[in-house]
């Protein structure tokens, strides 16, 4: 019992101490014009679809939940956030050549595809990012559209 | 609430923080078990379509103009790339998701290693896209699936053909195409050998496909 509260209180301090500890936050209120949107001309139904479901981890600005500010959750979300824009940004879209806009959206078909993305760790607690079959055939066909056509 | 419900709710939280964290190792250990089984698989890959030690080609050849010794300079800085990117067709052409994945790390070094220095300025820059590219492929394919692999073999494969049509190639190649891959827009791989050995069919339909060219 003793011991249990010693550990509980240990515990305690170093999740509050950790809280102090800052995180990169991934956040910016500019739009650039490099950016998917911009640079293509996306339908709504797609855009709102890929807003929800990528550019939390895909843009350079993810829409924080509260709990994300907490850690060590932030950490966790913040290794995420830096892999998902290395592989993709969103907002750099007119920065990439031909060939790697073609490599990228090669990816993006196959990951929607194969329910590898949006991760579930993600969609588990953001519900509203799990892309119904309907959506995901819906940005399927727009983004083979938008490759055959590079 | 008493005292001791609230530090074993913290308790709960840091395990379940603890046990989230620590999913990045475990995958990382497997990958490396994986490569293991390979060696056998890479000296067929060698034998089937005669990928020299690269070393020999080093030597100056005597008595060639200094164009001429350009471009097989140009053509050996690729070659490693091309060595690998064949033994990474073997192995998908054997349906081996170890072996390609093992190659697609050796293929990482290689593209870091390409010197595009003695290019010239608009050849650096498609260079430098093309290696960019193909690098985020190997990287894939070091650690996906075999229809992943295949999927990312297919545009490596267009980014190795661009390659070679600015460095050259000393070996004679065979640029191949099979149409049903890719929602039957068809993909383009190259191979050392005439015979047709599919790579994004594997053992399914290993014959499946066409010469379109042959390169040198």
């Amino acid at each position: 019992m003793k011991i249990a509260k010693v550990i509980g209180w240990v515990l305690l301090i170093v999740l509050v101490g950790i809280q102090f500890v800052s995180t990169t936050r991934n956040q910016s209120d500019i739009v650039p014009t490099t950016d998917f949107m911009i640079v293509n001309n996306v339908p709504k139904p797609v855009e709102n679809s890929l807003i929800t479901s990528c550019y939390d981890c895909h843009s350079n600005n993810t829409n924080y939940p509260w709990y994300n500010k907490v850690q060590p959750v932030a950490w966790f979300l913040e290794g995420h956030v830096e892999d998902g824009k290395k592989e993709l940004n969103f907002n750099e879209w007119g920065n990439y050549s031909s060939r790697r806009r073609n490599s990228k959206l090669n990816s993006i078909i196959s990951q929607i595809e194969d329910d590898e993305m949006p991760l579930t760790s993600y969609t588990l607690i953001h519900s509203d990012a799990q892309l119904s079959e309907k959506n995901k055939e819906i940005v399927i066909k727009w983004i083979t559209q938008l490759k055959d056509s590079l | 609430m008493s005292k001791l419900k609230i530090p074993t709710g913290i308790l709960a939280m840091a395990v379940v923080a603890l046990m989230a964290t620590s999913c990045k190792d475990t995958k990382k250990e497997n990958n490396n078990e994986d490569a293991h089984h390979t060696e056998q698989m890479e000296e067929n890959g060698h034998l089937d379509d005669g990928v020299q030690d690269h070393s020999t080609m080093d030597h100056d050849k005597m008595g060639l103009s200094d164009k001429m010794m350009d471009m097989n300079k140009n053509a050996m800085r690729s070659s490693q790339i091309v060595g690998d990117y064949l033994e990474l067709k073997n192995a998908l052409v054997a349906d081996n998701k170890e072996a390609a994945a093992k190659v697609g790390e050796k293929l990482v070094g290689s593209l870091e290693n390409f010197d595009k220095s003695k290019f010239d300025k608009e050849q650096q820059g498609e260079l430098t896209d093309i290696i960019e590219d193909a690098t985020e492929h190997a990287e894939h394919i070091a650690k996906s699936h075999l229809d992943h692999q295949r999927e990312h073999f297919d545009v490596l494969s267009k980014d190795v053909i661009d390659l070679i049509s600015i460095t050259g190639t000393k070996k004679t190649l065979y640029q191949d195409f099979c149409p049903m891959f890719n929602d039957k827009k068809g993909a383009q791989w190259l191979s050392a050998t005439k015979e047709i050995k599919n790579p994004y069919y594997g053992s399914k339909m290993v014959t499946c496909g066409s010469v379109q060219k042959q390169i040198n």
